[in-house]
């Protein structure tokens, strides 16, 4: 025979501020643990999303990122021929020759340092990034010192504002307008012409050559074709969202190790509190356990029962933390990416992973917490139980 | 005196839960004071930063180069006593995805770097045969240990700011001054770099990636961060010159929002104990109503009442604490196997050990406020009539 819900239900009410306690310690875990989560989540969508499907970014071998990576104008002419390049609205090859370089700026209102990307484009470099649009003022002009800036970043840094110059690179540059690029890594960066920069900075390399392909399906020969040349051997091609993921990974792996081993060994503190709790549940309710076993309950309802109750008190703390978490996803945080050694700002992704990892993990710390106290109620003799021992 | 018997008699009169709130509040405590340390191993680089030497690097970002031609005119500024430089080499060893294969690897002079550190410390002869070796190098103590180098080995790998496979011998392994001292960093010579660079990508200049002063005296710092950043102001590569610990911070500060978060967490943590230590002594006080009722027929007054209960609550939330400490020494070294790359040097301070305690005590205190608040006004006749 079961026992019925609303008796466990009303247990847990009939102790409300021991229950609320525990719930409330509950609460603070998961929200904790769903945080970490969507920080990971959050970077690797904005990394990921960063790349498009059908790009390619090509790199020197083994650069991991476009910071250490050198591609000289040779292989960016060798590239722009291929035919494995889809062409532009103009006909000519939709292929951005690319520089990437690191420059300070100070964050609002402290005295932290950012690295912020700065990216040297051509013509093309914003044809391939669909969703990059200007959302202030207008976009730089080939040929100038012009430069646009991220809106991710434009807020959070002091002297990038709309007409403002920036000194880097022995000249001055004049930022022109704030680019929204969908809530990708572009949006932490700031963009001008590759010619300008690199003259700027005495650069005769670029760091990366992005492009589209014709077809998706030739990633894999244009590969092989570009190992196989002599000219092309020491650069690589890369899927640009794989590329990307890659990226995120360092960080991502960080914040993930970190944040989960912390909040696993805190959440012991709060599973031994819920263990705490279904004791003391277990102590006030020896008679009416006894009552319950000597109507004829079997000891598996009685230890369903407590099992349960406490599950519902995970549940309840599970669903509550992933409340207080979901009104993260309205933050936004910048940091320093280790893997591009720029700054990457993202926000608090809520995925249905998340959620469910989450909830797996209050009903866990439930279980654990309920089991011992549970069993110790079911083991209780009914005649030593109805006198109240 | 017997007033403490009574409260150490009350923490333990339900055993089993007060052993299991001794757990549990070590175990926030624990991961309170891991954080904690986390934080201060975050910040490690500052705190150990020499307050007699300076950076020099250029003013854009630490990711540019300085001109090698800087040097001469770098060590006729006054105050200045040592000149030396370094440059970042990054590389890829073995496979990159895991934390452990990364280190830090820095091209050095050979004949000065290892003045401006002492708290590097090379066995003279081995420090020698590094200067005669062109493609030779000195690695950490540590980084030894971990992946199994020893003297004469080669270490092998793929470059990536400078591209192609490169090999270094180590003729030297170093040992901290100080136990807070990294022992995780790889030195090979600049030289080396520079010509393998030269013959391998015609053209390409190797430069320095930034100068390393010793000054006479902390004093003379501003003057000659000002006498160097003026003078090169104009030229092709402007500069920027601090002192190592706001070099060190200015890395520190470009992780300041996770450093934010994991205080964000660690209050967290604090509320968690709070709650655990609240709910076993609500439930203590609530058991005890009528006892409490009884005390107070007998003549014992609201300000005995109260000190019982929080005196309960100090002596389990203070068990806790100890207990917590004690588990942070064994988990700290656990931490430094499994994040070495990120810190190299982690250790429990003892401002976090008086911390943690603190905090476990001051837990104490407050989780039995409101519940002897309750007690102490609770008048007699509804204690006594209360069935518990």
């Amino acid at each position: 025979m079961k026992i019925p819900f609303s008796y466990i239900w009303r247990s847990l009410w009939a102790r409300r501020l021991t229950t609320v306690l525990t719930l409330t310690g509950l609460t603070l875990v998961v929200f904790v643990f769903a945080g970490v989560l969507m920080l990971a989540q959050g970077l690797q969508k904005t990394l990921v999303d960063t790349g498009a499907t059908d790009n390619v970014i090509v790199l020197r071998k083994s650069a991991n990122s476009e910071l250490v990576s050198q591609v000289d104008r040779g292989s960016a002419e060798i590239l722009e021929t291929a035919p494995e390049v889809a062409a532009a609205a103009d006909g000519r090859p939709l292929l951005a020759r690319e520089v990437n370089l690191i420059i300070n700026l100070n964050k609002k209102g402290s005295h932290a340092m950012g690295n912020i990307t700065v990216r040297g484009t051509s013509p093309h470099g914003v044809e391939l990034r669909q969703g990059v649009h200007i959302t202030q003022g207008r976009m730089f002009t080939f040929g100038t010192h012009e430069i646009v800036v991220g809106h991710g970043i434009a807020s959070q840094f002091e002297g990038i504002a709309l007409g403002s110059v920036v000194p880097f690179g022995g000249d001055k540059w004049t930022v022109v307008g704030y680019f929204d690029a969908g809530g990708t890594g572009f949006d932490s960066e700031v963009w001008g012409d590759a010619d300008q920069v690199m003259q700027a900075f005495g650069r005769p390399t670029y760091s990366s050559l992005t492009f589209r392909l014709r077809d998706p399906g030739q990633f894999v020969a244009l590969q092989a074709r570009l190992s196989a040349d002599p000219r092309t051997q020491y650069v690589e091609p890369k899927r640009e969202r794989d590329f990307y993921r890659e990226q995120s990974q360092g960080l991502g792996n960080f914040i993930k190790a970190l944040g989960i081993t912390i909040t696993v060994i805190f959440s012991i503190g709060a599973m031994i509190g819920a263990m705490i709790t279904m004791y003391a549940a277990v102590a006030n309710r020896v008679v009416e356990v006894g009552t319950m076993r000597a109507l004829g309950f079997q000891r598996r309802s009685v230890l369903g029962a407590f099992l349960l109750e406490s599950i519902l008190l995970g549940l309840v703390g599970g669903a509550a933390g992933l409340a207080l978490a979901a009104l993260l996803s309205f933050a936004r945080v910048s940091t320093l990416n280790f893997s591009s050694f720029a700054e990457i700002g993202f926000g608090f992704a809520l995925s249905a992973g998340v959620i469910l990892n989450a909830l797996i993990f209050a009903v866990v710390m439930g279980i654990v917490g309920g089991f011992l106290p549970a069993v110790r109620a079911a083991r209780l003799n009914i005649v030593n139980a109805l006198r109240g021992a | 005196m017997k007033i403490l018997s009574i409260i150490l008699r009350n923490a333990f009169r339900h055993r089993l839960r007060s052993i299991l709130t001794i757990a549990g509040i070590a175990t926030a405590v624990m991961a309170f004071g891991l954080l904690r340390t986390v934080i201060g191993a975050w910040n490690a680089g500052v705190t150990n930063a020499a307050s007699n030497r300076m950076i020099v690097r250029h003013r854009v970002s630490f990711i540019f180069p300085l001109p090698v031609t800087d040097l001469q005119q770098l060590q006729r500024v006054a105050g200045v006593t040592g000149v030396s430089w370094a440059n970042w080499f990054g590389g890829v060893y073995g496979n990159s995805s895991d934390f452990k294969n990364f280190w830090p690897r820095l091209a050095v002079d050979p004949a000065t770097y290892f003045t401006l550190y002492p708290e590097f410390i090379v066995p003279p002869d081995q420090l020698a045969a590094f200067q005669r070796e062109r493609n030779s190098c000195i690695i950490g103590r540590k980084l030894a240990i971990q992946k199994g180098f020893k003297l004469g080995d080669v270490i092998t790998m793929d470059g990536d700011i400078f591209p192609g496979r490169w090999e270094f011998v180590v003729r030297g392994i170093y040992t901290g001054r100080d136990p807070s001292t990294d022992e995780t960093q790889q030195f090979f010579q600049w030289d080396y770099l520079n010509e393998q660079v030269k013959q391998r990508e015609p053209g390409r200049n190797v430069d320095a990636g930034w100068y390393i002063l010793k000054v006479r005296s902390a004093a003379e710092m501003p003057a000659v961060s000002a006498t160097i950043d003026t003078a090169y102001t104009n030229s092709q590569a402007p500069t920027k010159t601090e002192s190592e610990k706001a070099f060190q911070q200015s890395f520190v500060s470009m992780s300041s929002t996770i450093i934010t978060s994991l205080q964000v967490v660690s209050f967290v943590i604090i509320g968690i104990i709070l709650l655990v230590l609240a709910n076993t002594i609500v439930m203590a006080v609530r058991e005890r109503t009528r006892e409490y009722a009884i005390l107070k027929t007998l003549g014992f007054t609201g300000r005995h009442i109260a000190t019982f209960i929080l005196g309960e609550s100090l002596v389990i939330g203070v068990l806790g604490g100890v207990l917590g400490l004690l588990l942070i020494y064994p988990m700290v070294q656990g931490v430094k196997q499994g994040f070495s790359a990120f810190f190299p040097v982690i250790g429990v301070s003892a401002f976090t050990a008086v911390l943690v305690l603190g905090v476990a005590a001051l837990s104490g205190l407050a989780a039995a406020v409101l519940p002897a608040a309750r007690a102490v006004r609770l008048p007699i006749v509804t204690g006594l009539r209360t069935i518990g």
